[in-house]
């Protein structure tokens, strides 16, 4: 049994492809809790940029600066009663919640997180990504009817025509950069996660930058269609307040409606996140290729602990500026407190052996979380889209667009090849 | 890429899925026909799909099962769905479910048993002798070869076809082009 376990350490595959149960229950259970952190992480950050972003400060009561706002709100939907409409359909409703985090959390089994540091690596990663997000928009459906009720109804068909156009387009971008693995080298592409990751290390380019300016137009449309796909500001029309109460959700309340909440976010992690896969090198520090010797391994191992370390700082900064008033002795403690421990991580991440694991997994979830700040952002200025400039845009100027890219990829890349073929005639 | 071909697996396709997800489907199928709420029959019908797609996978294609995902399960059916949404389920429920045509309906179905065990029972030569080997790291890489190689013409002309359908949908659609 031991050697069952010790005989993956060893090896350089993910615990999928070695066949290894219990490493593969091992990185499941650690990406479900990482998740559900990151989701909470996102809650309170979401609501505290946006407040300063509003010249507001946000939580503040409880826990200091509001640091323990998630968990009193994740109490609180806890214990609120579970309503069910008289006239929904009682087992449609209940699926719906249950259908949405599943397809959520079930995409996370090939996401990269470094080059051993998945689940399992499959030969249509990208493919069972978007196919496995795509069925998200089955469960808001579902939510919509089964609610029995006029406000859900129109979410749910909003959700499901935009769900529909956007995936195109974003087909389209993914396709060329799918492409861009093959083209002008040796061998075939893939659709690997992790051999998309690998061909931009080995071509030592991120696709971003490939074909300039096709991967980043690529990148644009994507990066466009994955906000529309996940309803989030500005394209939220199935859940926008001020003219469907709250959308697909609304008959929703309690437990039911903190797991859509918690479907919106991993599935904001995991859009994100193929889009960090296909075009920003995936777990690739900055510059793997020109940037290399020992003095620059050590300069980009040292980030993680840093980072850790700065937001330690912070922590004590902000408890040196905490009111000196006997009520707020208890949150100036706390907040003491938590700077120790985000600083005693920053000094376990210095760790050779510690630094040498965590490094890619530090700039995989680093360049997840820059995409996460911008839907935040997103939120904070851009209005809402009304429906048909949201249906005008993913048809006459993302479709097209994606279409081109798409051409023009196939184009530049078989270049040498045609040159080649008109040369030798 | 992780699949390196010294790396034998323990296959996933034990009779154990193959009875599971067979029961998924024929179970799904039997719903999409019996229940009386049209939503609940689309509904039915995505397991029953999903569980085709799962099958795809234990049979090495794991293209075909991801395109059945995103095409069926994601699309094709969500656009069902929209539209079933719409009808009014009152009415829908008063409308009568099975036509009363017993008889063509027992010789087609004895018409496909009757093939189904004539297969199942002399077709031995049909199939390989053993299972094919397994090339699931170039399954995608294969089906694109093919595609675009040997069934180049009969790949266009299906193209063809959905291009005609795309335009005929639009024409109808639209009173005034």
């Amino acid at each position: 049994m031991l050697d069952y376990i010790k005989s993956y350490l060893t090896s350089n595959l993910t615990p999928g492809s070695a066949g290894n149960m219990f490493w593969a229950f091992v990185y499941i259970v650690v990406i479900f809790l990482g998740l559900s952190v990151a989701v909470i992480a996102m809650n309170w950050l979401e609501r505290k940029i946006l407040a300063h972003m509003q010249v507001r400060l946000g939580p503040m009561r409880v826990g200091p600066h509001g640091l323990l706002q998630p968990i009193a709100d994740a109490i609180k939907l806890l214990l609120k009663e579970d309503i069910m409409p008289a006239e929904a359909d009682g087992f449609v409703f209940w699926m719906a919640p249950i259908f949405v985090v599943l397809a959520a959390f079930t995409v996370f089994i090939v996401v990269p997180f470094g080059p051993t540091h998945a689940v399992t690596d499959m030969n249509i990663g990208v493919l069972f990504m978007l196919g496995v997000s795509s069925l998200s928009a089955l469960g808001i459906v579902m939510a919509g009817w089964a609610s029995n009720s006029h406000y859900p109804l129109i979410g749910a068909l909003r959700s499901s025509a935009q769900m529909v156009s956007y995936e195109i387009a974003m087909g389209m971008a993914v396709i060329s950069a799918v492409m861009m693995t093959s083209l002008n080298q040796q061998g075939t592409g893939t659709l690997s996660m992790i051999g998309i990751v690998q061909a931009q290390q080995a071509q030592g380019i991120w696709f971003i930058f490939k074909f300039f300016p096709l991967g980043l137009i690529a990148f644009f449309i994507f990066a466009v269609a994955m906000v529309a796909e996940t309803n989030r500001a500005p394209f939220d029309l199935p859940e926008a307040e001020s003219e469907l109460t709250a959308g697909f959700h609304t008959e929703y309340s309690g437990f039911r409606w903190s797991l859509f909440f918690l479907a919106e976010y991993s599935a904001m992690i995991a859009v994100s996140s193929i889009a960090v896969t296909l075009w920003l090198g995936g777990w690739l520090r900055p510059f793997p290729n020109l940037l290399t010797g020992a003095k620059w391994d050590l300069f980009f191992f040292l980030f993680p602990g840093i980072t850790f370390l700065f937001l330690a700082g912070m922590c004590f900064y902000s408890t040196v500026r905490m009111p000196k008033h006997p009520l707020f002795r208890i949150q100036t403690i706390g907040l003491a407190g938590f700077g120790v421990v985000l600083g005693l991580i920053g000094l376990i991440l210095f760790i050779p052996a510690v630094r040498e694991r965590v490094q890619d997994i530090y700039w995989f979830s680093m360049k997840v979380a820059a995409f996460m700040y911008l839907y935040i952002w997103y939120r904070g200025t851009f209005p809402r889209y009304r429906f048909d400039q949201l249906m005008k845009v993913g048809w006459k100027i993302l479709l097209p667009m994606g279409l081109g890219v798409l051409i023009l990829t196939a184009g530049v890349g078989l270049w040498p090849l045609i040159q080649q073929t008109i040369w030798n005639r | 890429m992780a699949a390196d071909p010294t790396n034998h697996m323990e296959p996933v396709a034990t009779p154990f899925f193959f009875y599971l997800l067979g029961g998924l489907m024929l179970i799904g199928g039997v719903l999409v026909i019996t229940r009386k709420n049209p939503v609940h029959s689309a509904l039915a019908l995505i397991v029953t799909l999903l569980a085709q797609a799962s099958i795809y996978l234990m049979l090495y294609a794991p293209f075909v099962a991801g395109v059945q995902i995103i095409l069926y399960a994601g699309g094709i059916m969500v656009l069902f769905l929209f539209v079933i949404m719409l009808v009014s389920i009152e009415r829908s429920q008063r409308e009568r479910q099975f036509n009363k045509q017993w008889v063509v309906g027992m010789v087609a179905a004895t018409a496909l048993g009757g093939l189904f065990i004539a297969v199942y029972t002399k077709g031995r030569g049909i199939f390989p002798e053993h299972a094919l080997p397994a090339v699931e790291a170039q399954n995608t890489q294969n089906v694109g070869t093919l595609l675009y190689g040997q069934y180049m013409f009969a790949f266009e002309i299906a193209s063809l076809l959905l291009l005609v359908a795309i335009i005929g949908a639009v024409v109808m659609a639209k009173k005034r082009i």
